[in-house]
């Protein structure tokens, strides 16, 4: 469950606290780091990928952060990380010395900055210049840093055609380029990305941004080339159920469109499962205060309307995603040890998914006439479940250790 | 076997919007690039086989209405089955809503006095969840003093929830023959299999035609809960159309039931539910199987 950070309110705000106190709060989680101009949809982008809100309802239901957001996301043993949603013009008031405390996690957890473009409101040159500066502050005080930037808002009258979103993204590559070589930055890692919050891109992004914070990825892709390898399968994808972001797949090409069909089945599963495999009325209570805490949360100039908050929180509609099953109870409360789905199609493709850890789902991809030896492929999934149990022991030490 | 509905209400109400939503497969969002409807467009809608619904989409500008109520009042208002009339809940004029809505049904008692009249109060999204209740029965009750005495039924929907499914399955069920016998046969092979809830689909719509429950247990579900499985299929439908391939049938299961979802006769799809950990999945994938020889046999063209 992703909730917001206890807010930030003025006194506590990093800019007035000392950079070593910031570092002991939850330092040991990894940071993604959103940078990028005002309404450029940071904000947008965690709300409907965190926070299962609808596309449409980020037009209304969002105003500016003025301050620092810190989102943390927990939803399993793999997609733990914090999010800074920091406010448009953070960096420009930021004097240089906090720069350790931003790009630095001192317990060595990873940190990506995200940085988010409007496509929609050019030029880019002036904003892609302080996407530079920031890169040159990040770099400064940590050389390991990754850059992602999410081209977003690629929907609508402006970008009809998949040409369209091809000119923006390579001007705006050739852009930054120009820009890095000035200060000769040619060696800093930057990845660019066409995102909509309205289809599957910025998921599909937001998943690839979130896989290098995961430190055992390797061993979890190998995991998974094996089991495609002994099953025969087209292609497996472990995803976080919570979020629908991919944590791993095995190493052939993903299409975008295997994906956008398996993060659907998770829709279907997870919806289908709160309507009928929900543990009965207890949850009731649970649920509402959920809904409270969320809805409260994240309206801007939440302190006011708090309590209409908690009425708007359950009432969230589930639009375009998929019609949603009785929302406001934990997901954990339907999706268990014994969570599993197979969807036929046509075209002799089976979707199979299993659960393999809690809140953590195989999907995989595998044609009918080897989805007929199930035996077979249920005794290599348990293996398959087996190998992430070790692994998330090992994942859990170590951070024991480490703090 | 053709009926005839007539789809009225203001202009911008959500009349074309749903029904592309229903019949047409359209995402919610998608029909925000739908354009207003001119005049009257007439679809022809297959519906469970032989059962075609003829649509008749009247456009909800004024001036339309001044020729639906003078020059083609017989051709719109006359043989008419089932009159569907939109209410937008943000109308900015109420008050001419309800001249348009007493006139059309004047016309409508005039021409088709045994039509069945069903009111939907459209576009609730844009009302607080809290204040939802209140203001559809606010409204229900002057649509009710209205009505000229004529019998009607009144739905509180949206397109972006199952609410519209919910509308739009009661009123269809209304014109589908042996609808009783349909659902003694489906109470039949729930009590037979042992499963706590099924539930029967139209194929291309996935409206609900009939369902059934044998346990008690089922109140403790979410009253809308086939509306919502119909939304949540339909959605996965669409999503497989991006590949080529079509939806043939899913299970979900966890640690406290078990769902099938499958394609039944030629024109229904089946939903079965179960709780019973000791049935076994492969009995009821056989139970639904030979249900679907009975199904077909007995109740296809009906």
């Amino acid at each position: 469950m992703s909730q917001k950070h206890p807010n930030i309110n003025p006194n506590t705000h990093p800019n007035s606290s000392s950079s070593g106190g910031r570092a002991t709060d939850n330092s040991s989680l990894p940071r993604v780091l959103l940078f990028g101009p005002r309404r450029s949809g940071k904000s947008s982008i965690s709300q409907v990928v965190f926070n299962k809100m609808s596309p449409h309802e980020t037009l209304f239901r969002l105003e500016g952060n003025s301050e620092l957001d810190i989102m943390t996301v927990d939803n399993n043993a793999l997609a733990q990380f914090e999010i800074y949603d920091f406010p448009g013009s953070y960096m420009q008031s930021s004097p240089p010395e906090r720069d350790a405390s931003i790009f630095c996690n001192s317990s060595g957890a990873g940190v990506v900055i995200i940085f988010v473009l409007d496509a929609q409101d050019e030029p880019y040159d002036v904003v892609l210049t302080s996407l530079v500066q920031i890169l040159r502050r990040g770099t400064r005080v940590n050389p390991h840093l990754k850059a992602h930037v999410f081209i977003n808002k690629v929907d609508g009258e402006l970008f009809l055609s998949e040409e369209a979103k091809y000119d923006c993204r390579r001007d705006v590559v050739s852009l930054v380029q120009e820009e890095m070589a000035e200060y000769d930055m040619e060696d800093v890692e930057v990845t660019y990305f066409l995102t909509s919050i309205y289809d599957h891109s910025v998921f599909e992004a937001f998943s690839k941004v979130t896989q290098k914070l995961v430190p055992t990825l390797p061993t979890i892709e190998s995991l998974c080339n094996v089991l495609v390898g002994r099953c025969n399968m087209e292609k497996v994808f472990l995803f976080d159920v919570v979020s629908k972001l991919y944590i791993s797949t095995d190493s052939s090409p993903v299409d975008a469109v295997s994906y956008e069909l398996c993060s659907d089945m998770i829709d279907v599963v997870m919806d289908v499962s709160g309507i009928y495999g929900g543990g009965g009325d207890e949850e009731g209570g649970v649920g509402g205060d959920e809904g409270g805490a969320e809805g409260g949360g994240w309206i801007e100039g939440g302190e006011g309307e708090g309590g209409e908050g908690g009425g708007e929180g359950e009432g969230w509609m589930e639009g375009g995603s998929g019609g949603g099953g009785s929302t406001a109870q934990p997901a954990s409360a339907y999706y268990d040890e014994s969570s599993s789905s197979c969807i036929h199609l046509s075209n002799g493709i089976v979707l199979y998914l299993k659960e393999v850890s809690p809140m953590l789902a195989l999907v995989c991809l595998t044609r009918e006439e080897e989805f007929v030896k199930r035996g077979l492929l249920d005794w290599n999934l348990a293996v398959f479940k087996k190998g992430m149990e070790k692994l998330i022991g090992v994942i859990n030490e170590s951070k024991k250790g480490g703090v | 076997m053709k009926k005839k509905v007539l789809l009225m209400g203001k202009a911008h109400s959500g009349k074309t919007s749903m029904r592309s939503i229903i019949f047409a497969n359209y995402l919610a969002r998608d029909t925000m690039r739908l354009s207003p409807t001119l005049d009257v467009e007439h679809h022809h809608v297959r519906f469970l086989g032989n059962l075609v619904l003829n649509l008749w989409d009247c456009g909800g500008q004024d001036a339309f209405y001044e020729s639906y109520f003078e020059r083609d009042r017989e051709t719109i208002f006359r043989s008419v089955e089932l009159l569907i009339y939109v209410f937008d809940i943000e109308s900015e004029d109420p008050e001419k809503d309800f001249d348009h809505f007493s006139g059309v049904l004047e016309a409508i008692e005039e021409n088709s006095p045994d039509a069945r009249i069903f009111v939907l109060v459209h576009k609730m999204d844009l009302v607080h969840e809290s204040e939802r209740a209140m203001i559809f029965e606010d409204r229900r009750r002057i649509i009710e003093a209205h009505s000229r005495g004529l019998s009607l039924e009144c739905f509180a929907t949206s397109i972006w929830d199952e609410t519209l499914y919910k509308a739009w399955s009661e009123i269809v069920t209304n014109l589908i023959p042996n609808i009783q016998l349909l659902k003694s046969q489906l109470d039949n092979f729930c009590r037979i299999s042992d499963a706590d809830e099924v539930v029967l689909f139209e194929r291309a719509t996935f409206l609900v035609i009939a369902h059934t429950s044998q346990t008690s247990e089922s109140n403790n579900f979410d009253a809308h809960r086939f509306e919502k499985i119909s939304n949540i299929v339909k959605q996965f439908k669409l999503s497989c159309g991006k590949t080529q391939a079509q939806f043939q049938g899913l299970q979900v299961q966890n640690s406290q039931f078990s769902a099938f979802i499958d394609a039944f006769t030629a024109n229904t799809y089946i939903m079965v539910i179960v709780s019973d950990p000791e049935i076994e999945t492969a009995a009821t994938l056989i139970n639904i199987k030979n249900a679907k020889q009975h199904f077909e046999k007995n109740f296809a063209r009906s």
